[in-house]
């Protein structure tokens, strides 16, 4: 028994020694409660609890999943003028979002562009009255930091959160269960995100995720993590929830994971992303341009690309997973395609991929062909998500 | 009485053919299994060779000849309902069977002494 196809995310890869794994401030409870922990973007991360991949997907769909993910990056902007629109003025420069209209108290997705137009990274940006907060993935959070202080610089000070973990609180009891120690956060809506004191601790809660679901992610001093974790752990709805299936459930959700589905040689129109890119920005918009690789971008949105990212559902029950050459004909020919993120939805009983194809062949329902182990498999264009995702839009 | 290999399989011998599958530490540490793909009957293997693949919900693993040999049967079972591999590995989720080519090849597996002492390790 040799496993041949790692978990989809590059990060993985990265041969760090287990000896100098970082740990989040939740390790111990992970240990704990029988997480099987493996390296992840330089962090010792649980990819599964006892329960495993398949009941943890299905038990954040049906009642509330807890994710730690104190390895991302949280990061704060502040211009010496102590107003978040001088530091979303700045952040402009380094991402396409609009992030002056961002309103206090709102969250936008937004992305991290270079010259030639590809993605560096994707990033939550808040504003919270007189400054930005910013969370970026894991893995790129040393490069992201430098590269927002050189842009950025004589702007605004980039700083990270010292001493902080992040966690989220996903599914369809989520706000039931965090407004038993905060009622206010059942007021918030989708991308809402602001100061909540939560067991006398001062977090940051947005109204947000990664998993398709209704839920929250919750900025909590290092220090006072584990207590509030384990009171939301004492409501039988609340279970740990490991990488693994963090991984299906942002599958399923049609969302991007950074390092596969998204990377430097990817542009945010290929990526079918053009909806973080709002009308300010662009050509004709009130801040047309004026971020790196503006003049590929917005060309882009007004001539199209020549590939885009597609959502796949295999026809078969074999999972297709990230590399897997896609092909137009079921023999002949050369790949036209490939497969990015790939393997099974415990939510769908079935498998599901993600991938980038030629916009010709990017339209729902277009047959493709996915070489799996020498044998090309059917594969039809899908509509993403797979799961209609449950939000709750202001 | 079962023989493993290094590779995590097990073996239980019946005349002159042997029925292969995964061990219980094999499918804990696979996970839920969603997917086997198991190989044709009539097809042989060398010891050694690739001749079926599980996949768990995050990723694929071979599933290795523990001996050369044509194989004779498959669980069409385990096809359907992958979680047998789980629930059961040593009985009802078993992969397929072998037509042993070479007895001499079983000495060179181990028992189940050798095997628990490979995963005490």
């Amino acid at each position: 028994m040799t496993e041949t196809a790692p978990e989809t995310a590059p990060e993985t890869s990265g041969a760090t020694s287990p000896a100098a794994l970082a740990r989040t401030p939740l390790d111990a409870l992970h240990r704990r409660l029988g997480a099987r922990m493996v390296p992840f973007a330089g962090y010792a991360m649980p990819v599964q609890y006892p329960a495993g991949i398949l009941q943890e997907h299905l038990h954040t769909r049906e009642k509330a999943g807890l994710f730690d993910v104190s390895h991302m990056g949280q990061l704060v902007l502040r211009a010496p003028s102590g107003k978040a629109e001088d530091a979303a003025r700045a952040l402009e420069t380094l991402v396409p979002a609009d992030i002056v209209s961002l309103a206090p108290g709102r969250q936008r997705y937004a992305l991290l562009t270079d010259d030639a137009g590809g993605i560096r990274d994707d990033l939550m940006v808040s504003n919270q009255g007189d400054h930005l907060f910013v969370v970026v993935n894991a893995a790129c959070k040393v490069a992201d930091e430098a590269h927002l202080r050189d842009g950025l610089a004589g702007l605004c000070t980039v700083e990270p959160l010292a001493d902080r973990a992040l966690v989220a609180l996903q599914g369809p009891r989520a706000e039931a269960a965090l407004a038993a120690l905060a009622p206010e956060v059942a007021a918030m809506r989708f991308m809402d995100a602001r100061p909540v004191t939560i067991l006398g601790a001062a977090c940051l809660v947005s109204r947000s995720g990664y998993t398709g679901e209704d839920g929250y992610e919750i900025s909590i001093p290092a220090d006072r993590v584990e207590e509030i974790c384990e009171t939301l752990l004492n409501t039988p709805d609340v279970a740990l929830i490991g990488l693994g299936a963090r991984d299906s459930l942002r599958l399923e959700a049609g969302l991007c994971l950074y390092g596969s589905d998204l990377d430097t040689t990817t542009t945010p129109v290929e990526a079918a992303l053009e909806w973080s890119i709002q009308k300010a920005r662009r050509t004709g918009g009130a801040r047309a341009g004026g971020f790196p690789g503006a003049d590929v971008i917005l060309r882009q949105l007004a001539e199209g690309a020549t590939r885009r990212r597609v959502g796949l559902l295999p026809e078969g029950r074999a999972p297709v997973r990230a590399h897997t050459a896609l092909y137009r004909d079921a023999e002949a020919g050369a790949p036209a395609g490939e497969v990015t993120s790939g393997g099974f939805g415990p939510s769908i009983g079935a498998p599901v991929a993600m991938g980038y194809v030629p916009v010709a062949d990017a339209a729902v329902g277009t047959l493709l062909h996915a070489d799996v182990r020498g044998r090309r498999l059917p594969v039809r264009v899908a509509a993403m998500p797979v799961v209609p995702n449950r939000y709750k839009r202001p | 009485m079962l023989k493993f290999t290094k590779d995590h399989e097990w073996l239980r011998l019946d005349g002159d053919v042997a029925v292969v599958g995964i061990t219980d530490h094999a499918q804990e540490q696979l996970g839920d299994l969603v997917f086997v793909d198991l190989p044709g009957v009539g097809v042989s293997f060398d010891q050694g060779a690739t001749a079926a693949v599980v996949e768990s919900v995050k990723a694929a693993s071979d599933i290795y000849a523990p001996i050369a040999g044509e194989v004779t049967e498959v669980n069409e079972a385990v096809t359907a309902e992958p979680g047998l591999v789980n629930s059961d590995p040593t009985g009802q989720g078993w992969l397929f069977k072998m037509k042993i080519a070479d007895r001499a090849q079983l000495d060179g597996l181990l028992d189940e002494a050798g095997y628990k002492a490979l995963l005490a390790g």
